[in-house]
């Protein structure tokens, strides 16, 4: 007797309308500043302008009748002072007597009925340090965050049997996230305790735990609502629930609604960057190519508080390796604080920065061997059954090589510039990115979604897993209808909304799509099961359990690092002005390996972002500090590619299924961001003759370069 | 002061120096128009004026009088998508979305004004806003959609 065959799919594999699209493309989509809430007062954080330093007083000018505001300092935190998240090192708002430790560290929140009364406060109040001694070099750090050591093999022994020991020192620079909605949240006190928080964020259930515990809140009383999200990129990963404890904090204590929203100018110069670092590889190579050994120390500037930076680093070192199967391996990584603001989340957490600096070790080993650069991956790449650097056997789904033949055939010749002045180059990159959180992260986390079975017919999907453009909403109801055997229409999400949906954990970590939707697919495959025998109304929930077969241990950093890795190739031409030093990256092809595409052009859509993204912190995103402090903190020296900068990007989606996603997906938010600079810093190399080995490669720094070769 | 907003009369009594962005959101409460950053670099805020494309955080509303104003809201015409905003859906031009107004705003304007339009004049007409969510791929496909 044969189960009777499952139906075909019908939504999942189809580019269909993005659910809230037409509200997207008409204006009626409510992001957070377009919410009207009658009453509100206007909220301002008053911030550190010094780099380091003990408050010493906080005074108001009495010109001023400070009874026309409200105040809130470190004093009227009725909970703990802490934003609540890894460690507890960060205050909400400095203490009198404490350390400031960045410029723009928030003291004091301001809130008034109109924004005049606001900036003209702020403008009279007067803080006074005692000047501390700021630390901005690496190796002075003040503290170290955390550190990472992978080991396996024998390194040492693997360099003394080597043909050649290649080393080569990368740095990577800061980058802003750059979502075009900037930071805000809405707080609303209501009866009961009750605090309402209304924000632009990606994860409601951090932000929740984080008012919970500052306010003294019980689960009810902390209400958290993602409003439509205009980007986060892992901006708004942590973050916000900065902005939410202030904006709750002066809600409490006005006793009515407040709106705190930044500006552009505040978003850039106080709100996290994607971690700068240096990197440094010691490869082992023999003559003909073999690898023997990669020995990698990796440094994370993780600024003044520790945020998510230990996950980070994490992410960084595990990836460091690259995408290629070696039998010693030595990684050391660590993260050290110093006196600058914090950085965090940026989509790909670390993966960027240590990959950058594994794709162009292997062109400085290619170069030394002499060798094409493919064809050292060809050799090196790891392939079915072979172990990471965490000694992970990959047993399914690696499309390295399938990504690599999908992207060079696509890519076709490089045809000179035309131009004199202008040299053109190409480079390539192979990477691969873990889906789903590190190690035993989803095991710990459990994130659970539930979904209900209507008396209309109708299935409506609880989770908390946001929509940021990336189409959270879309998918998720293409995975219920199919799994379901109903159309589309049938299908219904609630809102983000804690008071509503279950903890589906962050939408981060290239996770909602493999991890979560593979939940909502189980849940659907349940409710279908169920109404075989039951009537409506009725509600399944279902949290991850992880599967036996996947090992972790993290004391010693070995196992399965992830449940599965996605894979690209990315090939970049680019221009480079020899008079100007600029460089033009005029085309862009990347062949990604998602396991299934769920909505094709969604996923062509993410992939072609992240890349960009990539592109811009490889040439025109440069952040520089003075004092501590970002010197590109407007939107006009801040750059970001515009329609004119961006490359033609050709996307690639190579369907190579994973057996525990849902369809076979697996997750691809971060790894677009993963592979372009790499492949640019080569294309650089292959115009000029010349290897910059950092990124942005900025028209100064590519001048130099070609100026002392 | 008066000017006409989406076709239709609008009166008003407010201080000409105020930004015509915030008349719009808050006065207006057409909360389509976007800040983004309030310095005229990211083109959120685009509205049309007389047809011409400006980012609305720049302009005093003072200026608008006796002009006619376009916002993302005046788009679609009886509540019926135009074919830009159904090809920014089909493409995935839109993303997060926040963009998006300003977006559709400036490609519409291209299109009203260009007899010829290939990939490189989409780029140029777009050039002032930004999108950090989409590459802009799919939004230089929407645009070509329509293109006569």
């Amino acid at each position: 007797m044969c189960p009777p065959p499952a139906p075909a799919p019908t939504a999942v594999g189809r580019s269909v309308p993005r659910r809230e699209g037409a509200d997207k493309v008409t204006g009626r989509a409510r992001y957070t500043d377009d919410i009207a809430v009658p009453g509100a007062w206007y909220g301002k954080t008053i911030r550190s302008t010094v780099p380091r330093g003990r408050i010493r007083s906080i005074t108001f000018d009495p010109l001023f009748d400070s009874e026309r505001v409200v105040v809130v300092t470190a004093d009227d935190i009725p909970g703990d002072n802490v934003v609540h998240l890894i460690r507890d090192d960060q205050p909400i708002l400095a203490t009198r007597g404490g350390e400031v430790r960045h410029r723009e560290e928030p003291i004091l929140l301001l809130a008034a009925p109109d924004r005049g009364t606001l900036e003209e406060a702020a403008s009279h109040i007067k803080i006074e340090y005692e000047i501390l001694e700021p630390v901005y070099a690496l190796e002075k750090a003040i503290e170290v965050f955390s550190t990472v050591e992978i080991t396996k093999g024998d390194i040492a022994t693997a360099q003394r049997s080597a043909d050649f020991v290649v080393q080569h020192e990368f740095r990577v620079g800061l980058q802003e996230q750059l979502y075009i909605e900037p930071q805000g949240t809405i707080a609303i006190p209501e009866s009961g305790g009750r605090i309402k928080v209304i924000g632009s964020l990606q994860c409601p259930y951090y932000v929740h735990r984080a008012l919970k515990r500052a306010l003294k809140l019980t689960d009810q009383q902390a209400v958290v609502i993602q409003a439509e999200t205009g980007g986060g990129f892992g901006g708004k990963e942590e973050y916000p629930s900065l902005v939410a404890l202030h904006a709750a904090l002066l809600a409490r204590k006005a006793g009515r609604p407040v709106r705190l929203i930044y500006d552009r100018h505040e978003d850039l110069a106080a709100t996290t960057k994607r971690h700068p670092g240096v990197i440094t590889h010691r490869t082992a190579v023999k003559k003909d190519g073999t690898l023997l050994s990669q020995d990698i120390e990796i440094v994370l500037d993780g600024g003044a508080y520790c945020t998510l930076t230990p996950v980070v680093l994490s992410r960084a070192a595990i990836h460091a390796a690259g995408a290629y199967a070696c039998p010693n391996v030595r990684i050391r990584a660590r993260a050290v604080a110093t006196n600058t603001p914090p950085n965090g989340a940026f989509r790909g957490f670390g993966a960027p920065q240590s990959l950058f600096a594994a794709e162009l070790m292997v062109e400085h080993v290619a170069e030394r061997l002499g060798m094409s650069s493919v064809d050292l991956r060809r050799k090196w790449m790891l392939r079915l059954g072979d172990t990471t650097a965490t000694g992970q056997r990959l047993t399914e789904s690696v499309g390295n090589e399938m990504v690599l033949d999908a992207a060079l055939k696509a890519a076709g010749a490089v045809r000179p510039s035309g131009r004199p002045a202008v040299k053109r180059g190409r480079g390539l990159s192979l990477v691969f990115h873990g889906s789903g959180f590190t190690g035993s992260g989803e095991k710990k986390l459990q994130g659970t979604i539930a979904m209900e079975a209507l008396t209309d017919g109708t299935f409506r999907i609880l989770t908390a897993s946001t929509e940021i453009g990336q189409g959270t909403k879309t998918i998720f109801c293409q995975l219920a209808a199919d799994a379901l055997g109903v159309g589309l229409d049938n299908v219904v999400l609630a809102p983000q909304d804690t008071s509503l949906v279950p903890d589906s954990g962050p939408t981060v970590a290239s996770r909602t799509a493999m991890i979560v939707g593979r939940l909502v697919q189980e849940a659907a495959e349940e409710i279908r099961e169920r109404l075989k025998r039951e009537r409506p109304p009725f509600k399944v929930e279902k949290s991850y359990v992880q599967p036996d077969s996947i090992h972790w241990d993290e004391a010693t950093y070995r196992g399965d690092a992830y449940p599965v890795y996605a894979w690209a190739c990315t090939i970049a031409d680019v221009d480079v002005d020899m008079t100007t030093g600029e460089v033009r990256v005029t085309d862009l092809v990347t062949a990604v390996d998602c396991g299934k595409a769920l909505h094709p052009v969604m996923a062509e859509g993410q992939i072609e972002g992240g890349c960009l993204q990539a592109v811009g912190w490889a040439t025109i995103e440069e952040i520089k500090m003075k004092d501590g402090g970002y010197q590109n903190d407007r939107l006009a020296t801040y750059l970001i590619p515009t329609a004119l900068d961006a490359p033609r990007i050709r996307t690639i989606l190579v369907e190579n299924p994973y057996s525990r996603g849902p369809f076979g997906a697996k997750g691809i938010g971060e790894l677009p961001m993963d592979g372009p600079a790499p492949a640019i810093i080569a294309a650089i190399h292959h115009a000029t003759g010349v290897w910059l080995d950092e990124v942005p490669a900025t028209p100064e720094k590519v001048l130099a370069a070609c100026a002392s070769r | 002061m008066r000017f006409t907003l989406n076709g239709a009369a609008v009166s008003l009594d407010v201080v000409g120096t105020r930004r015509l962005l915030d008349v719009l959101r808050e006065d207006l409460r057409l909360t389509g128009t976007k800040e983004g950053c309030g310095e005229g670099e990211c083109g959120a805020c685009s509205v049309l004026i007389d047809g011409e494309v400006v980012d609305s955080c720049l302009v005093a509303v003072g200026q608008v009088e006796g002009r006619h104003v376009t916002t993302v809201e005046g788009l679609a015409a009886g509540g019926r998508l135009t074919a830009l905003q159904q090809a920014f859906i089909e493409h995935g031009a839109a993303q997060c979305g926040i963009c998006t107004p300003g977006m559709l705003l400036a490609a519409h304007a291209l299109l009203q004004r260009a007899t010829h339009l290939d990939a490189d004049a989409v780029r140029e007409g777009l050039a002032g806003n930004l999108c950090r969510c989409t590459g802009y791929t799919k939004i230089i496909d929407a645009v070509l959609s329509c293109a006569k």
